[in-house]
């Protein structure tokens, strides 16, 4: 395996774990919070008891651990790789929450973003085809 | 406006959190080995870097306004939102990290772009 295909397949490797540990942690805060409820700032008492109810709660910290696992791959992927090609790679996220949006959460998703979901889709498949890191070896 | 300001937050603190992070990152040098110990050393010698602190800072104000956000919204609605931080992301690429955006490389974030607002307007 030469070095170039190297670079682009632990870049695949690291993106895949980014683009499933992202929204499993995004969803499992978005349960986390509908159980804790609006956050009001009103006052420094409101806010030191929405960051105990925050803190106190299960699902948020499944979901803190979910999103440092995405944390951890995104460093180490970000070591090699240009962010302008990082972000939008990671992107196709948005289609793997909308999944677990409908299937987790009950959300439902109307005909216009399942097509906005594919234009992302597309956007991503493009830049992926560009070589994942243009500042090194100047 | 409780929306609009924790969604500014979340796309530009969290935005130039992650280009502090990616400097950091270039500065801490490339990760070649995966094994648990090469990792923890990464980590370690990134935190010896000031970006990487700056780039947790930011990242932690665009963390609790996500939080906030997600106590009256859908994930479905918020994330999409969120990633207005794309093209801001592809500017701060080119003026702070020095890279270089080619035009294959701007269609893709385009394309993203339009489907992010497709998928907005989709949830109105």
């Amino acid at each position: 395996m030469t070095p170039h295909h190297r670079l682009h397949l632990k870049t695949f490797l690291m993106i895949t774990i980014m683009v499933l540990a992202g929204p499993l942690g995004n969803v499992l805060l978005g349960k986390g919070m509908k159980d804790v409820g609006k956050v009001t700032v009103s006052s420094p008492a409101d806010l030191l008891h929405v960051f105990f109810r925050v803190f106190t709660s299960g699902t948020i910290w499944l979901g803190v651990a979910s999103l440092l696992t995405f944390f951890l791959a995104y460093m180490l992927v970000l070591s090699w790789a240009d962010y302008s090609y990082v972000q939008p790679a990671s992107s196709i996220a948005y289609a793997i929450v909308a999944v677990l949006g409908v299937l987790v959460l009950r959300e439902t998703v109307s005909p216009l973003r399942w097509l906005g979901i594919a234009v992302i889709c597309l956007g991503v498949l493009i830049v992926g085809q560009t070589h994942p890191s243009t500042t090194e070896n100047r | 406006m409780f929306e609009v300001i924790f969604f500014s937050l979340i796309v530009v603190a969290g935005t130039m959190g992650e280009l502090c992070i990616s400097r950091a990152m270039k500065e801490t040098g490339e990760v070649h080995e995966f094994h648990p110990r090469a990792i923890a050393q990464a980590v370690f010698r990134a935190m010896q870097v000031k970006w990487t602190w700056i780039g947790i800072a930011l990242m932690a104000v665009g963390f609790f306004s996500l939080l906030a956000i997600l106590s009256v919204d859908n994930v479905s609605y918020v994330v999409p939102v969120t990633a207005l931080s794309y093209v801001a992301g592809a500017f701060g690429g080119i003026f702070f990290l020095g890279e270089r955006v080619n035009s294959r490389r701007w269609l893709g974030i385009a394309l993203v772009c339009v489907g992010v607002t497709l998928v907005i307007i989709g949830n109105r």
